[in-house]
């Protein structure tokens, strides 16, 4: 089986527009969450989300083309763009036939459908805008990446939630290893910032009123983010003879169901996922020193994931490292699991892990050490990221170090 | 008998947990009625529509049985329609 080497990576998020600013967030545990600014918020229970600020999609596509694409899928291509660009590819000599687009979507160009709805049943028109399921559609950012980039080989989108990008990454790693495509274009992303939406997350009551503390006792629930991360994934051995600089190795790939409850979720089946991740890496608990967790600040989920870490990793969770970036890119659903790929790579190849930002207070249910508040100068070897979905359904990802 | 807001509450809770209101009354627990988190998020959601309140997170979270869901309800009726009276 070949090896995998990701060798490009681009990134727009609530801290910053592109994978250089959004690292330099990370290192100095700066949060990108705030006062939303795209919606009305005085009609929300909640006040703050981690948008892409000052967003003007005409700095990236001319006005014809931003017409046809949801903002979702806008970010989608904007990172893939950087990602081809920081792979040194020269993309003229690319097999595009032999390349693979695996991008990951919670829910797509939402944004677009909520603004035909209020057309609709809010402003009693009789007719909504004749684009709105072309933006609508979860595959939109695949779709428009494979158009720009004239990539005519498998191209497809994943939706699981909260794992779309880790399901989706992960398959598109397995697609390179297992010798199906030369190259692979993957990563996930994500607008979530419509009136519908928030209003349907709000009725969850798991939103905090304040920010996104994860694992610290008096954390209060996530906090909504935005963007996309795309890389760029190919053989080892091809990477190498070309002289590429590479960030990272991809090593692994779980995945797991709880086959539990649809929103309540199980510690057994996130170390099922953990462990298959592992398995499918040939790496032991003890190599592992950084874990980038799904550390989303809920009631449930971070005493969850501090049993499951601990039920996979023994002893050895007591020296390992592990934070949330969602303390600082916000909980972008879809894109998630990449935005924390992507800080898990940065982590690992500048020898830097990035820290839980927000955090207060010890929580006996959390007793992980979560890297509070400020970066940590150390060398791992072996990195993980979780992704543990709404629907019980769970994707892993481990890195290494090159 | 329950006066006629209980019953309301205890009628939201049972229409949302689809089981008869007969099993429904206010010295049972969550466990007993099979109530998770979910479908206490439910149930708020059906008693905020069915008094025309809004059940703030902060209070939502400390409602442990029942009878401290009554109570809050009954807390934040007598508020709105003070409020109500107030701005008349």
């Amino acid at each position: 089986m070949r090896r995998v080497a990701i060798t490009g990576i681009g990134a727009i998020s609530a801290l910053g527009r592109n994978i250089t600013e959004f690292w330099c967030a990370l290192e100095h545990g700066r949060s990108g969450i705030g006062p939303l600014e795209t919606v009305d918020r005085t009609k929300l229970r909640f006040q703050n989300g981690a948008e892409v600020r000052g967003y003007d999609p005409t700095e990236y596509f001319d006005e014809k083309q931003a017409d046809f694409m949801d903002r979702f899928a806008q970010f989608g291509v904007i990172a893939a763009r950087e990602a081809i660009k920081d792979s040194g590819l020269d993309w003229k000599d690319v097999d595009k036939e032999s390349a693979t687009i695996l991008t990951g979507s919670c829910v797509g160009g939402q944004c677009s459908e909520d603004l035909g709805f209020v057309e609709l049943y809010k402003n009693d028109r009789g007719r909504v805008h004749p684009l709105t399921i072309a933006r609508t559609m979860a595959n939109a950012g695949a779709s428009h990446i494979s158009m720009e980039f004239g990539i005519t080989g498998p191209a497809y989108t994943i939706s699981t939630a909260c794992s779309s990008s880790n399901h989706a990454i992960g398959q598109a790693f397995w697609a390179i290893r297992s010798g199906v495509t030369e190259l692979a274009i993957t990563g996930g992303s994500e607008a979530v910032f419509s009136m519908g939406f928030l209003k349907a997350w709000e009725a969850m009551r798991v939103i905090s009123p304040d920010t996104c503390r994860p694992f610290s006792k008096d954390r209060t629930g996530m906090v909504l983010g935005e963007g996309a991360a795309m890389m760029v994934l190919e053989p080892l051995d091809k990477a190498l003879a070309r002289g590429a600089r590479i960030h990272a190795e991809i090593v692994g790939f779980g995945m797991s169901a709880d086959a539990g409850h649809i929103t309540q979720p199980s510690a057994e089946g996130a170390a099922r996922a953990m462990r298959a991740a592992l398995r499918d890496g040939k790496i032991s608990p003890e190599q592992v020193g950084y874990i980038n967790a799904h550390g989303t600040a809920t009631q449930v989920n971070d005493p969850m994931e501090t049993a499951a870490i601990r039920a996979v990793f023994g002893e050895h969770a007591n020296r390992l490292a592990v934070s949330s970036t969602k303390s600082m890119h916000g909980h972008a659903l879809g894109a998630a699991g990449a935005l924390e790929a992507a800080a898990t790579i940065m982590a690992i190849r500048n020898g830097i892990l990035p820290p839980t930002a927000g955090y207060r207070q010890p929580d006996a249910d959390c007793d992980l050490d979560v890297i509070p508040n400020e970066s940590r100068k150390k060398e791992v070897e072996f990195a993980t990221s979780n992704s543990f979905a709404f629907g019980g359904l769970n994707a892993v990802l481990a890195f290494r170090k090159l | 008998m329950p006066d006629q807001l209980t019953q309301r509450v205890l009628n939201a809770i049972a229409a949302t947990q689809r089981i008869s209101p007969e099993t429904v009354t206010v010295d049972k627990s969550f466990k007993e009625l099979g109530i998770d988190s979910m479908d206490g998020i439910n149930i708020l959601f059906a008693l905020e529509n069915e008094f025309d309140i809004t059940i703030p997170d902060e209070l939502a979270k400390q409602i442990r049985s029942i009878q401290e869901m009554v109570d809050g309800i009954r807390k934040l009726v007598l508020e709105a329609s003070a409020a109500k009276a107030q701005g008349q």
